[in-house]
């Protein structure tokens, strides 16, 4: 590749920077002897639907365990929507998680509750709605993330793991939050279904200006519906566009969106651009 | 950062949304106007709660003041709107903004029609009757599950007589560890309590009647004969029976219980047999080791309020009891451990796919087994009396 391209991102980043949701600086993350992240930037803009790619181990769950204060960095500042979250109070932290949803691997539901007491956790903390209101925009969220009505009233356990994907989706939804952490999303979804997902995410997204952090690998998602893609490579973060990092000559970035796969997503792109 | 800016949504936190029915030439217009989401959503649904919705003609939504949406203001909106259908009027929404339809698409396209099946349960009566027969049913259909369960053990075990590499000796000396080993302190420590409580409360009163070294007789007895293996397997019940319930439950609650099969493994000879093997094992090691600390405990408490010497107080507990006393406490030791291992395990298995279950059976499996614990003593008294022993 030339030496003259500038850094990938780079050109994105500084043009809106100053409307950025999530600013990260100088992140370290270490377990013990093990250095997950070092001196790690990176940048979310407002309104975009970011990607967290990288190979196993290289800390895509733990830089977003970090980012929504699930766990404490080494070193290292984490402003989220203009909040610096490791010196919040607790009020404010609580404040601030009102405005962020988080949806887990495999749900997370709490599982001595129905799905639609799942969705009403967060209402019922943090707002005064009426139980019909609740009741009523819990239905609401249940259709939105594609599931039966039925499924109100059923617990986790009697649900499928693409169900409780989509009812853990629903929860971390409940709040219209501006920033929503995902991850691995549409891991154990059908395709249709996955891409059903897609859909949602992005038509919330325009509605709410709604940000998205994805962790994902999958490709499908990644090149249909992220402006961005951050991949974790050697402790730091690279974020770029599809297009750029597709010209990257890094060995790893190459063979991720080189590979099989990746090619059979990027042609259904291609195919469904052109169409 | 100022407070403001993050208490509420895009900075527009203090502001709230307002619904007002106006007449602009002749036809009723619904102004909405400010924030439009969950915030202010409570409110907003009491404000259209008490408009008098028009019952006819054309009546329009006017959209324009409406400066942020989210899904819950998009969706009283759309109530707004079925509502006036419903009273006969025709609503149109007008200048609806451009980011925020989308969204008004997505909530009517999502809705389903709002039906009562969460909020369904009866309250007659005839409830009551209902729930005692869920009840004599569930404790009928417990009964045959739990013997089902000491079918599947004993056939298991029996198997594992036949070919000893079944037996698991690792497993077997790890529960060994948990449930004998780290339990002594404790046991020991119940136990000398035990001792010192009863010899002081029997010397007060023998000492009334100068029957005072009876104490020593009685408390041999007792400690012997029921104290010590009792002290233990109740102790051994909350300690180790709970934590065979709350094991298998977690493992049954993240499939590993169904990995095991699928894995070609029996659970009940993986997890139970070694469970039940070592605490049958353990537990009349740690009832002589209550014994032991129980009579030392009373032994020194009956030494400081009776001045007795040491020698006399084994001379006389030597005539108190014999080797049959201790036996006769001694063999319910791992029928005990018996009951507190089959119960603790099958309450495990009867674990559902939620934490809030694992927690209701090991309550259950912990009252069960100390219940069944002095139900088997009462049994061993009764039969010892008829006995003769």
């Amino acid at each position: 590749m030339t030496e003259a391209a500038p850094p990938p991102g780079l050109t994105v980043e500084a043009k809106r920077s100053d409307e950025a949701v999530i600013r990260i600086r100088g992140l370290r993350t270490q377990f013990g002897p093990q250095i997950i992240h070092d001196n790690l930037d990176l940048d979310v803009t407002k309104g975009e639907v970011l990607g967290v790619v990288g190979g196993s181990g290289t800390g895509k769950s733990v830089l977003l365990r970090t980012i929504v204060g699930l766990q404490r960095p080494t070193a290292g500042s984490i402003e989220l929507l203009g909040a610096d979250v490791l010196s919040l109070t607790d009020q404010a932290k609580e404040a601030l998680r009102t405005r962020t949803g988080v949806l887990f691997q495999d749900g997370a539901l709490f599982s001595s509750l129905t799905v639609a007491e799942n969705i009403q956790v967060p209402m019922r903390e943090h707002t005064d709605l009426p139980q019909e209101l609740m009741d009523e925009l819990a239905e609401l969220k249940i259709a939105m993330v594609g599931l039966p009505p039925d499924a109100a009233g059923k617990y986790p356990s009697e649900l499928s793991g693409g169900m409780r994907k989509r009812a853990g989706l629903a929860r971390a939804l409940s709040l219209d939050p501006e920033i929503v952490f995902l991850d691995e999303p549409t891991a154990g979804l059908d395709p249709i279904g996955a891409a059903a997902f897609d859909q949602l995410i992005l038509s919330l997204q325009k509605s709410l200006g709604l940000t998205v952090f994805m962790v994902t690998h999958d490709l499908d998602s990644l090149a249909a519906i992220c402006d961005r893609i951050a991949a974790l490579i050697d402790k730091k973060v690279r974020v770029a566009t599809m297009a750029e990092h597709l010209r990257d000559d890094d060995p790893w970035l190459h063979e991720y969106f080189h590979g099989p796969r990746a090619r059979a997503a990027l042609d259904a792109k291609a195919s469904r651009v052109s169409a | 950062m100022s407070e403001t800016h993050w208490t509420g949504r895009d900075g527009h936190g203090h502001k709230s949304g307002s619904i007002e029915l106006r007449d602009i030439a002749g036809k009723p217009v619904l102004a909405l106007s400010g924030v439009w989401s969950v915030p202010t959503a409570a409110a907003l649904s009491r404000q259209i709660a008490d408009l008098s919705l028009p019952s006819q003609g054309q009546v329009g939504i006017d959209l324009t003041q409406v400066s942020v949406m989210d899904t819950s203001g998009a969706w009283l909106i759309h109530g707004l709107m079925v509502d006036l259908k419903k009273n006969g009027a025709a609503p149109t929404l007008e200048n609806l903004k451009e980011q925020h339809a989308p969204l008004m698409h997505l909530v009517e396209g999502a809705v389903a029609n709002p039906d009562e099946s969460i909020h369904s349960k009866s309250t007659s009566p005839l409830r009551l009757l209902e729930i005692t027969g869920e009840a004599t049913i569930a404790a009928l259909s417990k009964g045959r599950e739990l013997t089902n369960f000491v079918g599947m053990l004993t056939v298991s075990f029996l198997r594992a007589v036949k070919s000893p590499s079944r037996l698991r000796p690792i497993s077997i000396v790890n529960q060994l560890e948990l449930t004998g080993l780290r339990a002594i302190p404790i046991i020991g420590l119940l136990s000398f309590l035990i001792g010192v409580t009863l010899a002081y409360l029997m010397a007060d009163q023998f000492r009334a009647y100068g029957l005072d070294v009876f104490t020593v007789n009685v408390l041999g007895i007792f400690v012997l004969r029921e104290a010590g293996v009792l002290i233990t397997a109740i102790v051994i019940a909350g300690r180790s029976g709970s934590a065979f319930t709350a094991e298998i439950g977690t493992m049954k609650v993240n499939e590993e219980l169904d990995a095991l099969r699928t894995l070609g493994l029996d659970p009940v000879e993986v997890l139970v047999l070694p469970r039940v093997l070592a605490l049958v094992i353990t537990l009349p090691f740690l009832a002589f080791w209550a014994d032991l600390m129980g009579l030392l405990g009373g032994g020194m408490m009956t030494m400081l309020v009776l001045d007795m010497t040491p020698l006399q107080f084994v001379q006389q507990l030597k005539e108190a009891v014999n080797l049959k006393t201790f036996m006769v406490g001694l063999v319910k030791a791992p029928v005990h451990a018996y009951i507190i291992a089959v119960v603790g395990c099958f309450e495990g298995f009867k674990v559902q796919r939620s934490a809030e279950s694992v927690g209701k059976q090991t309550t259950t499996s912990v009252v069960e087994a100390i219940f069944l614990v002095i139900v088997a003593t009462a049994a061993f008294s009764v039969m010892f009396s008829v006995l003769g022993i």
